[in-house]
């Protein structure tokens, strides 16, 4: 093939009648496929301004022949399906909280619905698992464990409102007082305290310590914890005799809790989530095993 | 023809060709960049926006210094994933007071446009502190460090009378109460009425939740004001724009 071209004789071409150190150039035309790909794009460009918005006018721009707006095609989109689920959004709104768990056509749409919302905004928090973050106060959510009850009007509130945020009016409040800080116990009964938590939680103890922490224990702690220490929902006071802890149950971060106290919060959903997703979140966390 | 060959003319001439260059980026310019400053329908006015409180412009500082803006937007496009996952989609007006915006161009981590208030100031300094700990898949670098930087907003006010010069209506009441609305809007206990006065809503808090003013309790202040300053219960953004 090469030699064949090679014996080809060359075109006349015309040169461009410079001359550098003796070498000429050839003045060949422009390959045609670009030219015309040049002149399509131009055609194409004063088209696209012609359909699309784009040229600025004295009091506003064109709006193009077309009539496309990113506001109004993302608006309609979302209403798309906004549409396409409002039959049993309303139906889900609608609903008795506690009957929706036992409505399959419900419970089947709010799982998958509020699954997907939970990875979106509660994961963060409670981890993408929905067992929380150990020791870090972000409580695990998979078990019956609950700080301020687990039925679907209880987890509906807490969602919708939070807990200890200063955003909402109505967030669960509860506050523990910081024994040691504010001065209400000294350190000695605080260390005693602590040896009747590890007591009543069924962990090593000194039990001499432990029989004074426990008038400690009825003296401040019960009002909320409860004389059985098994926690009181209506404080979102957790039961202390089980092995299940929101920030750890050893001596020195049981210390640090009693000295410094602990306020979790959690934002409220109201304004974020419509009404349907916060129902779609709540039946989802209800669902995870916990849900009373 | 003819008048095609000239070209020669311009190109053999230097100054000629800059002249004419710069003419053809002037023409482009006014037809592209002037009518944005004189259009009605490109300046929205959106209720509710303001310019940051100190503590807040710090922590901006911050998270413009620690590259923040490498792996994370503020940016909410029009489109509906975005809108479903972040929220209402951005609006010009809402950096309208960032110099310079932090919209981004790469998103390693979420979108931060509407990160406010989203989760609690707490989990916040956690997860600066140590990201993994509370997000375990996440590849965010540690930040923990901002919670040993103490600051006292020295500089805090020329950083807005600077802000002020590109056009953020800080007023000299604003300037000369600087240092003290900085220290009051990590302090529960301070007096806040005049911080009100100035800027309206605003969240009062200990954000890193230890006793000394750090770059913690600032970039957590800033990252809990995105996004929060317009109401989008009231506001209807104008479909035409």
């Amino acid at each position: 093939m090469c030699a064949k071209q090679v014996k080809q004789a060359p075109r006349e071409v015309p040169t461009t009648g410079h001359v550098w150190d003796g070498i000429q150039e050839y003045d060949n035309p422009m390959p045609r496929w670009w030219l015309w790909v040049l002149y399509l794009t131009i055609i194409w460009g004063i088209g696209y301004t012609i359909a699309y918005p784009a040229w600025p006018l004295i009091s506003g721009h064109t709006q193009g022949v077309i009539g496309s707006n990113q506001r109004a095609d993302v608006e309609a989109d979302i209403k798309r399906f906004d549409d396409a689920n409002a039959g049993i959004k309303a139906k889900l709104v609608a609903a008795d909280l506690a009957s929706i768990p036992a409505n399959d056509e419900l419970k089947t749409f709010a799982v998958s619905a509020g699954a997907s919302l939970f990875k979106n905004n509660c994961a963060q928090c409670h981890g993408s698992g929905a067992a929380g973050v150990q020791g870090k106060g972000y409580p695990n959510l998979l078990d019956n464990d609950w700080l301020w009850g687990g039925d679907m009007a209880a987890i509906h509130t807490t969602v919708t409102h939070g807990i200890r945020n200063t955003t909402d009016e109505d967030a669960r409040l509860s506050q523990m007082p910081a024994f040691g800080v504010d001065g209400i116990l000294e350190k000695p009964q605080i260390d005693q305290v602590v040896q009747y938590v590890l007591q009543i939680s069924g962990q090593d103890h000194d039990a001499g310590l432990a029989t004074a922490g426990g008038t400690v224990f009825a003296e401040n702690c019960v009002a909320c914890h409860g004389e059985d220490a098994k926690g009181m929902r209506d404080f979102g006071a957790p039961n202390l005799t089980d092995a299940i802890w929101l920030y750890g149950g050893d001596v020195a971060t049981l210390t640090d809790t009693v000295t410094k106290a602990r306020y979790g919060v959690m934002p409220a959903w109201t304004g974020k989530l419509s009404e349907d997703e916060i129902r779609a979140v709540a039946t989802y966390v209800h669902s995870l095993g916990g849900g009373e | 023809m003819a008048f095609l060959d000239k070209h020669k003319k311009i190109e053999t001439h230097a100054t000629l060709l800059m002249v004419l260059s710069l003419l053809v980026v002037t023409i482009g310019g006014i037809v592209e960049i002037a009518p944005l400053f004189y259009l009605q329908n490109t300046i929205e006015k959106v209720e509710g926006v303001r310019p940051y409180t100190p503590l807040e412009l710090a922590g901006r500082d911050i998270y413009i210094r620690e590259g923040c803006y490498n792996c994370h937007s503020q940016m909410i496009r029009p489109m509906r994933d975005e809108v479903e996952r972040y929220g209402h989609y951005s609006l010009a007006a809402e950096s309208m007071y960032d110099h310079p915006f932090q919209w981004g161009s790469k998103r390693t981590g979420p979108d931060l446009a509407r990160v406010g208030g989203k989760y609690s100031d707490a989990w916040h300094v956690d997860h600066l502190i140590d990201p993994q700990a509370v997000v375990p898949e996440s590849v965010m670098p540690k930040y923990s460090f901002l919670m040993d930087a103490e600051i006292d907003g020295k500089y805090i006010g020329d950083i807005m009378a600077t802000h002020r010069m590109v056009g953020v209506p800080y007023t000299d009441d604003d300037l000369v109460n600087a240092k003290a609305d900085f220290a009051a809007q990590a302090d529960p206990n301070a007096d806040t009425s005049g911080l009100e006065a100035r800027y309206g809503k605003f969240t009062v808090a200990n954000f890193d939740g230890q006793p000394a003013l750090t770059e913690m309790d600032a970039l957590v202040a800033y990252l809990q004001v995105l996004g929060t300053m317009v109401d989008f219960s009231t506001f209807i953004p104008d479909p035409k724009r």
